[in-house]
């Protein structure tokens, strides 16, 4: 479904991501961890092209989305985004923000896009908040509604940048259950995140990522009880506190 | 003694009745007032007029400035940086004299109507120009991304979801502007537009008392003070979010 | 081209009429620098007098900020001029000018001024007199060193644009740079002095709005 092949990134002298191959199946929960600074986000975000990476292949559904005579914003909806920090549109109510790509992207009309809009507030268990304004909203809702903006487009990948290290710990839960639910529904997702007993209970693969290249890669029991590099043990020494 | 000290006493109440009367005569006739009103009102409306045609304009030129900032090209932005600051240099009188009597010698004849909007418009839209690109900027790149990551094309995103905000955040600088602007169209009485202060001059002229020059502030009092008010009530209630 | 040369650039007339387009400059000068101190003194002072809220005094102050805000410059300086002299007020230009801007400056002045003050928190006031200052003690030693900072972006920029509008005196006679251009471009039916007038002002300006830039990014609102 999602397929990187040797993905380079640059920013000037810096290689963030020295040749990434990466293949996630149809219904797959990849999960990327890794420390700060090891190229998780940057490689996320060459999955939709927020970064043109500078070398390589990426493909989505079959179609090297890196090809300049791809259709970037036609491809972008299969691609769903969930951000650190949400970026949900202040001025626009949870719906609004949930309905703005249906109504100018796919072009639906108004009462379309609001059915489809409240059934996709509905799937995040927000449905009776559709009205309220983020500001009004926890943090948690917050993500949730970003959740629901990217699902109502119906997308075929799921990408999902530390969507709790912004939340109050009392706060994840909520975020991660509308993300079991997603997983339990079969969508392709693949997650940047620091929730290890989440990704111990609910990925099929963990990949850990440190200086710009994949380290190492395998079922989150393989990962976790018997991590192969010293890199990996090192770093999961130091997240787990032991 | 007595009889001086009242003599004197009614004198100057005398005087003063004189001073009152004078001072209605000369400020507040109406018997001039009415005599001249049809000249005061063809001047207002030519005002409106102005506002009507330079307040979209300047904006609509303000916008294309702080747009193209926001693509962010060096030698662009340099010179829409050069653009703005030197009409921000110009005194708008200047510039109004200038563009009326300069044009002709380049061999262009415009009706005087043209060469004021003209003016104007160089001068505003560099102001208006400056405040969009402030609240352009202030909008976090967050937004931008989310917006793309679900399929927005880059004008989409301009018009969705970073101008609403971006005039939100500066909408006591753009009243603010907009009340300079419409004080602007006053300058236009010295290039011999028929506006309300050029009308008032005439006025004065025709009848040898200054009521319409008095007449004439007191409308522009009446259609700004308004807008004065409106403005220290935001200005107030934005510095108390900082 | 040519046409242009001649009609925008022509070097008789600039060296002819030199001389009394820095005049002009010099007037422009003065007439700024005046305005300045005054309309910033004067706003200061209404600002602070504001502070006590007397309530009719309060009222009065507002009514004359709106006022001088509301009117455009042009039209205080055409009453002043044109109109006083009927009820016995007679100034010269210069001085209508420069009361004219004052006037203006200092409304503005003072309504930056006070949003400042109003923008400094409470628990500032509070904690001040809770130590024992006095009420003009907390606000020379407290408040208005935090709202003056406040204040130094939106002041420079008004003052830019106040400082501008001196070209507006060229209609009540004052001898400034535009006064001087427009005699001479109707003397010699030429462009150039214009010309000249516009590069005298970008030489006063320019460099202002360059520093009102800087200013901006030094103290800038924290948005």
């Amino acid at each position: 479904m999602l397929e990187l092949e040797a993905v380079r990134k640059s920013f000037g002298a810096i290689e963030a991501l020295k040749g990434i191959d990466l293949l996630v199946a149809r219904q797959e929960l990849v999960f990327i961890i890794g420390p700060s600074g090891s190229g998780k986000s940057t490689l996320l975000r060459c999955c939709n092209r927020l970064e043109e990476p500078t070398a390589g292949r990426v493909l989505v559904d079959g179609v090297d989305i890196v090809s300049p005579d791809v259709d970037i914003n036609e491809m972008r909806r299969h691609i769903g985004m969930v951000f650190q920090s949400f970026n949900l549109y202040p001025h626009l109510s949870a719906l609004g923000n949930v309905t703005l790509a249906l109504r100018r992207v796919l072009k639906m009309p108004r009462d379309e896009a609001n059915e489809r809009g409240r059934a996709a507030l509905d799937g995040v268990g927000l449905a009776e908040r559709a009205d309220a304004y983020p500001n009004e909203l926890s943090g948690g809702q917050q993500q949730r509604v970003a959740i629901a903006r990217a699902l109502a487009l119906e997308p075929k990948v799921m990408l999902f940048d530390e969507p709790t290290s912004a939340l109050d710990p009392e706060l994840v839960g909520s975020v991660l259950d509308v993300m079991r639910t997603m997983r339990e529904s079969g969508m392709t997702m693949l997650v940047v995140s620091h929730e290890m007993g989440f990704a111990r209970e609910a990925a099929d693969r963990v990949l850990f990522m440190d200086e710009g290249e994949v380290v190492e890669a395998g079922s989150p029991a393989r990962i976790f009880e018997s991590p192969e590099h010293a890199r990996t043990r090192e770093f999961l020494r130091r997240v787990t506190g032991h | 003694m007595g009889g001086v000290a009242l003599r004197l006493e009614a004198l100057s109440r005398a005087r003063e009745a004189a001073d009152v009367e004078a001072l209605i005569y000369n400020f507040f006739n109406l018997e001039v007032l009415l005599k001249v009103h049809p000249l005061l009102l063809k001047g207002f409306w030519m005002t409106i007029q102005l506002c009507i045609l330079v307040v979209p304009l300047g904006i609509a030129g303000g916008l294309v400035v702080a747009v193209a900032y926001s693509f962010h090209v060096r030698w662009l932005n340099w010179l829409l940086i050069a653009y703005v600051d030197f009409f921000r240099s110009f005194p708008p009188l200047v510039l109004l004299i200038l563009v009326f009597y300069g044009l002709p010698f380049l061999g262009i004849e415009v009706p005087s109507l043209i060469a004021v909007l003209i003016a104007f418009l160089l001068n505003t839209a560099s102001y208006y120009g400056e405040i969009f690109r402030a609240g352009i900027e202030s909008i976090g790149r967050g937004q931008r991304e989310a917006a793309r990551s679900t399929g927005l094309n880059g004008i989409q995103t301009m018009v969705f979801v970073v101008l609403p905000q971006a005039v939100r955040n500066v909408l006591p600088d753009l009243i603010s502007n907009t009340l300079e602007v419409m004080k602007f169209t006053a300058l236009a009485s010295v290039v011999a537009l028929p506006e309300l202060l050029r009308m008032g001059r005439v006025a004065q002229g025709l009848t040898y008392n200054p009521t319409p020059l008095i007449a004439v502030a007191l409308i522009y009092l009446a259609l700004l003070w308004p807008i004065v008010r409106l403005l220290s009530r935001l200005e107030r209630r934005t510095m108390a979010k900082r | 081209m040519n046409r242009i040369a001649e009609n925008f650039f022509d070097l008789e007339v600039m060296a002819k009429y030199l001389p009394s387009i820095l005049d002009g400059v010099l007037v422009t000068i003065q007439l700024a620098i005046l305005i300045v101190l005054s309309g910033l003194a004067l706003g200061f002072v209404l600002a602070v007098v504001r502070a006590f809220q007397i309530r009719a005094v309060n009222w009065l102050i507002v009514l004359v900020v709106d006022a001088f805000r509301a009117l455009p410059p042009i039209v205080i300086m055409i009453v002043f001029y044109f109109a006083l002299p009927f009820v016995g007020i007679s100034m010269s230009g210069f001085v209508v000018a420069w009361l004219s801007l004052t006037l203006v400056l200092a409304s503005f002045a003072e309504e930056i001024f006070w949003t400042g003050i109003l923008s400094v928190d409470r628990g500032q006031w509070e904690a001040a007199r809770s130590t024992g200052l006095g009420f003009l003690q907390t606000l020379r030693d407290v408040v208005l060193p935090q709202a003056v900072r406040l204040t130094i972006p939106p002041l420079t920029n008004r003052t830019i644009v106040i400082t501008k509008s001196t070209a507006i005196a060229s209609v009540v006679a004052v001898p400034e740079i535009l006064t001087q251009a427009s005699a001479a471009q109707a003397f010699s039916a030429n462009t150039t002095p214009l010309m000249m007038a516009a590069v005298a002002y970008l030489v006063i300006f320019l460099p202002l709005v360059v520093l009102s830039r800087w200013v901006e990014s030094r103290f800038g609102w924290k948005r």
